[in-house]
């Protein structure tokens, strides 16, 4: 098919305000299943428990109380629930979760999960991000990687092309929980967004 | 991994810019540096898969799965169509969510103040899987206009908001689906975020064959997603 025989993109359209009953609505306090939620480690799923939890923020600095988050990982072997990954996920880990900032003190998000494995390209462990909110009317992309893991991170491709003034607002920094001693939760990471400034997150276009 | 071919990229001579300041929330919201471009690893070319079993029998239906006395208030419809490339194949096994407001213009949200009467047999949200050839259908209430605080007077035309996957991440779409001929439309600053070659591709079209006599008239929407590259990106 010639180029000019192509069909166009449908456009994007900002998620607006009302994304809860659509998206997250036990999140919410609705009485309609979600198909998905801020927990992607529920049940047995072999890895490292982890909590990742941040803020977004707009250009005045001020919290974001209407923003939607959704994570998409690897498994713990770094393997993607995903018919393109040939190896496949064997852990049961789905590796999708989804959470709005309206529902948390202070317009926290929060996520359980599992720290994803390195998928073995020679990338460090990551997780995909997308980001939707009233007044962005196309989502963003961007990417978690994690402050104990420094190694992998100084040789990872993504990163090395970004500058490194900016480099750190990609990376979540672990905080180590109070509950850690008896082994109840694992390792707490802080990930904030900023839509704009001086600390603007990195954003991708892939 | 390097042997399948990647995504096109975002059209972003169809999708609005960040910033377009008659949308008052943008500027504050746009990110202010230039996006930074990701080679497609297979982070990229995965993304979560939701099958038929991931959606009830009446997700589909709007008019049903939140009835609790009897049917909605409003006009019944149905809005169907298919999912496809840019190539025109269909996109198979893929889910959409939709919300909405009520006929009267109001969403079951505690932000939402307009002063429009809720319907205890409406919601407005719901859900459903495309088949082998990329079609879905849904049946809804025809959404009403709501006032909104961009502006003096601003009124958003009626709208159905859509969200779907797609085989990766990077098919990722959120999207509003409008009404044929609605004079509003021309006033939304949302609607006119988009270039404006692009703009029709958000209006249903009436379908008299996707109506059923005597029931509901019929909208069809279709949906345009990325598709493969031609060639095989390098990564
Ligand atoms: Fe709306």
């Amino acid at each position: 098919m010639a180029r000019d025989d192509k069909l166009r993109q449908t456009p994007s359209q900002t998620v607006g305000p009302y994304f809860a009953y659509g998206l997250t609505p036990e999140q919410y306090g609705y009485d309609y299943k979600q198909l998905v939620g801020n927990n992607l480690s529920a049940g047995d799923i072999a890895g490292e428990r982890i909590a990742i939890r941040g803020q977004v923020f707009d250009g005045n600095g001020d919290t974001v109380r209407d923003a939607v988050l959704e994570l998409w990982q690897a498994d713990s072997q770094g393997r993607y629930a995903h018919p393109e990954d040939e190896r496949g996920s064997n852990t049961g880990f789905a590796g999708f979760g989804r959470v709005g900032t309206g529902t948390l003190a202070e317009h926290f998000y929060e996520f359980q999960t599992i720290k994803p494995g390195a998928i073995g390209d020679g990338q460090a462990p990551h997780i995909t991000v997308v980001v939707f909110m009233r007044g962005l009317l196309n989502h963003v992309y961007t990417r978690i990687y994690f402050s104990d893991e420094a190694a992998a991170n100084d040789g990872d491709p993504v990163l090395a092309q970004i500058d490194p003034a900016r480099r750190n607002t990609l990376i979540a920094q672990r905080q180590d929980g109070p509950d850690d001693a008896d082994g109840a939760d694992g390792a707490i990471y802080r990930f904030d967004i900023h839509m704009q400034g001086d600390q603007e997150t990195v954003f991708f276009d892939a | 991994m390097s042997s399948q071919a990647g995504y096109t990229p975002r059209d972003w001579g169809s999708h609005p810019p960040y910033l377009s300041p008659e949308y008052k929330s943008t500027p504050l919201r746009a990110p202010g540096k230039p996006l930074v471009v990701l080679p497609q690893s297979l982070s990229e070319r995965t993304g979560p898969v939701y099958g038929q079993n991931a959606v009830g029998p009446l997700d589909h239906d709007l008019t049903k799965i939140a009835a609790t006395t009897g049917e909605p208030n409003g006009e019944r419809i149905i809005v169907a169509g298919q999912v496809t490339d840019e190539a025109g194949r269909g996109v198979p096994h893929i889910l959409l969510e939709v919300w909405q407001p009520n006929a009267a213009g109001r969403y079951q949200h505690a932000d939402d103040q307009h002063d429009a009467p809720l319907d205890p047999n409406f919601l407005g949200a719901g859900r459903c899987v495309t088949d082998a050839e990329g079609r879905y259908r849904f049946i809804t209430i025809k959404p009403g206009a709501y006032p909104w605080g961009n502006h003096y007077n601003a009124w958003r035309p009626n709208h159905i908001h859509f969200s779907l996957f797609g085989p990766s991440i990077l098919t990722r779409l959120v999207t509003q689906m409008y009404f044929p001929g609605d004079p509003l439309l021309e006033l939304d600053p949302i609607f006119n975020g988009v270039p404006e070659a692009s703009r029709q591709l958000l209006v249903s079209k009436l379908s008299i064959e996707l109506s059923e006599p005597e029931w509901a008239l019929g909208y069809e929407f279709n949906i345009v997603l990325r598709g493969r590259a031609a060639t095989p990106l390098e990564d």
